[in-house]
């Protein structure tokens, strides 16, 4: 008889991977990615396509110089990653600078933090933020949905010249915008499914909204224009949510989102920039280290919080 | 399900004990030899009382121990001792056994009779332990410290690991055993409120106990794992907490395993010690799963062939126990021990463990520690060495139930870290 294996406890292991975590947010992101084509036409998907493919292709370049095996999980997250940075962008941008764009979010954002599971930003937001810094023109110049003719978003129409967009035509998304971000009912179904599957955590995106909602209360903003307007929705569900940059514990979830919308309507309403949601979830990713050690809640049989 | 009792956390693994439940158990077949390892409970290892050459008989004690946390063991067929020597055990470590060749008597020792006087002693002298998988020595946990009192004692028949049906047929089929073992740790601990917490999924044995016993309250389960840990059933039945590093006394409770009381009734009923047990031998491709009674001692093997082996390919994994928490065994040849509950048989797509990747830090580890721990920093800490760490992140108050490394989705080996953690930490 051969040899028996000998393995730790337990020997059963759930079906679940990261690769079928990552499969689920693109699954989740098929809605958005055909409206964006809806809207956007043959611009958007060659920007999407050739920032997809330069991440994955990236990401396999720098595995093979760190000399580290180039696992499944690898590969979908970057794929995942490059959608998401194109989805944040204009489908005016061109083709190299979003080259440049994934260099920057799986060797900088990624890698150089040490790869999967290591970085302490959000890569595609991180990358977004370095674009907009070098290319401001170029990252706020839109184009009218079904047309080749320069538009603005309805965040800047408001911000610039006090317009607010009709609720229906946001809520469809065929007006200006980043490619993945305008069609809100596109992304509610993605997310819906996210919540379903359990992919991601109702507790980030809840505390996210509910913190706009009220800090919209209070600064006098309108609601439902701000639910809907800029990158809220995208940002809420598909970005704040990446595990990766986002606290492990419960307690920690609900300050992270509540702080995301916090920071988002200091910036758009008081800010230079129209909108909020990418520097928002960057700023509170850098202290999600801090909401793990202070947030970790009560352990069995503790009467108080443990604190390290 | 708001109407059933639960803790926080938690999972819900596929259960598999549709391959045994509805089967009665049965008497394995009497061993030809059995190999009764002098430690087979949490505490101190026995003295062996008997030497090669010498006859022994059924219930006859053969090793014990004068430490307070020990049990001592019996022989389980009568027959003469062939050796006094370590042999492999199901943890993989070697420890002194007694092997006895059988005479196929089956005699049994003089004088065994109820047993009169002090009932703890008795369970003592008969080597009683958790039947449940622990094997912590019954006796000490039936005797309190003197200025505490309980007010609930918890019958523990979660059976929450999958594929074990043991405890389930016990409760069908030996009902008036455990009755009468739950009657008489009543009377020891002096306690009048009697739970009795059963998991939703063992419908019929609900129905049976619901019916059948006055003045036992009868608690469902929800069917999760580990619904079966002592502190957990506690918080279930009870709403209790027992405290971070305490014992289920300083929150007034007692837990005991359904077997455990079945195997007082038997002792006090008619004296005989602790020699033989129920063992689910079940595996998806085993030819015919089965709940059998087993001899102390039996070898995996001789029971493993009883149930006609398996039907596809090879064995390539065997554990003791169950499959959250049991053993993987280095060898067949390894005795059934007290507490062996399970004997689960895997073949080669079963036996494959997908290697671990680095962690994503999704949290799911974290949702489900029944716990409250975050067992991703645990695992990060005994991986580099910070056993410090791991100690202020709460590593001692792990109960080792390994749903975190069920649920991790980069198949992180983390109970395991933990475990390291733990022992390292006690080493200081």
């Amino acid at each position: 008889m051969s040899k028996l294996i000998v393995t730790p406890a337990p020997h059963i292991k759930d079906s679940d991977t990261v690769s079928k975590q990552m499969r689920n947010v693109f699954i989740a992101l098929i809605p958005a990615l055909i409206a964006s084509v809806i809207f956007f036409g043959t611009n958007a998907l060659v920007v999407i396509i050739t920032t997809v493919l330069s991440s994955v292709l990236f990401e396999v370049i720098i595995l093979k110089i760190r000399k580290k095996a180039i696992k499944k999980s690898d590969i979908s997250s970057s794929a995942l990653t490059g959608l998401l940075l194109a989805f944040c962008v204009s489908s005016f941008m061109p083709w190299w600078i979003m080259i440049l764009a994934s260099f920057i979010a799986i060797a900088v954002a990624k890698h150089a933090f040490g790869g999967l599971g290591f970085n302490i930003f959000n890569p595609a937001l991180a990358a977004r933020a370095f674009i907009l810094a070098s290319w401001p023109v170029l990252m706020t110049t839109w184009l009218a949905p079904y047309a080749a003719i320069t538009s603005a978003t309805p965040l800047e129409l408001l911000k610039e010249n006090g317009i607010s967009a009709d609720y229906l035509t946001m809520f469809i998304g065929n007006h200006a915008g980043s490619i993945g971000e305008t069609s809100a009912i596109a992304l509610l179904i993605g997310a819906l499914y996210l919540l379903v599957t359990r992919t991601i955590d109702f507790r980030v995106p809840a505390s996210y909204l509910i913190t706009v909602v009220a800090m919209s209360l209070v600064m006098g903003q309108d609601i439902v224009f701000q639910l809907l307007a800029g990158g809220l929705i995208l940002g809420a569900f598909f970005m704040a949510t990446d595990p990766v940059t986002s606290p492990v514990t419960k307690p920690g979830r609900w300050v992270f989102g509540a702080g995301c919308g916090f920071i988002t309507m200091i910036i758009r309403v008081w800010g230079g920039y129209p909108e909020g949601v990418c520097y928002s979830i960057l700023i509170m990713n850098a202290v999600v280290p801090l909401l793990d050690r202070y947030l970790q809640g009560r352990i069995f049989g503790c009467k108080r919080w443990n604190v390290v | 399900m708001f109407w059933l009792k639960s803790f926080k956390g938690g999972i819900h693994p596929k259960y598999h004990k549709e391959l045994t439940n509805f089967k009665p158990i049965e008497e394995a077949e009497y061993p030809s030899k059995v190999v009764i390892p002098l430690l087979q409970h949490t505490g101190a290892l026995c003295e062996p009382l008997v030497k090669p050459g010498d006859y022994v008989k059924v219930g006859q004690k053969i090793g014990d121990s004068n430490k307070y946390i020990s049990a001592p063991v019996h022989a389980s067929i009568s027959g003469t001792v062939k050796a006094v020597e370590p042999r492999l055990c199901f943890t993989g470590a070697m420890v002194n056994s007694v092997e006895i060749e059988s005479d196929s008597k089956k005699e049994i020792l003089d004088g065994i009779s109820p047993p009169k006087g002090d009932v703890i002693s008795a369970i003592k002298e008969a080597g009683i332990v958790g039947m449940g998988g622990a094997a912590f020595p019954t006796h000490v946990k039936l005797s309190l410290p003197k200025d505490k009192k309980i007010d609930a004692l918890i019958i523990n028949g979660a059976e929450c690991e999958p594929y074990l049906t043991c405890d389930h047929r016990t409760m069908l089929e030996d009902a008036y055993l455990i009755v009468y073992g739950i009657e008489t740790a009543k009377k020891v601990l002096s306690v009048s409120n009697i739970f009795f917490g059963i998991e939703s999924n063992k419908k019929d044995a609900i129905k049976f106990f619901r019916e059948r016993i006055p003045g036992i309250k009868l608690v469902k389960l929800e069917t999760k794992y580990p619904q079966g840990g002592e502190r957990q059933l506690i918080k279930a039945v009870l709403g209790r907490e027992v405290p971070s590093g305490g014992l289920p006394y300083e929150v007034g409770a007692v837990v005991l395993n359904v077997g455990t009381c079945a195997q007082i009734a038997k002792t006090m009923k008619t004296g005989m010690p602790v020699v033989d047990r129920v063992v689910t031998v079940t595996g998806k491709y085993l030819k015919e799963p089965k709940n059998l009674r087993v001899r102390i001692g039996t070898s995996f093997t001789e029971l493993i062939n009883q149930c006609g082996g398996v039907t596809k390919g090879e064995i390539k994994k065997v554990i003791a126990g169950g499959p959250m928490m049991g053993f993987a065994v280095p060898s067949l040849d390894v005795p059934v021990v007290k507490g062996t509950s399970g004997i689960l048989v895997m073949t080669e797509e079963e036996a494959k463990v997908p290697d671990p990747e680095s962690c994503v830090r999704c949290g799911k580890c974290v949702d489900i520690c029944p716990q409250y721990l975050m067992p991703n920093f645990l695992g990060d800490y005994a991986e580099n060495g910070k056993f410090d760490k791991a100690q202020k992140y709460g590593a001692l108050d792990c109960i080792e139930c390994g749903a975190c490394s069920y649920v991790c989705a980069s198949k992180r080996h983390l109970v395991q870290l933990i475990k390291l953690a733990k022992t390292e930490i006690a080493k200081k």
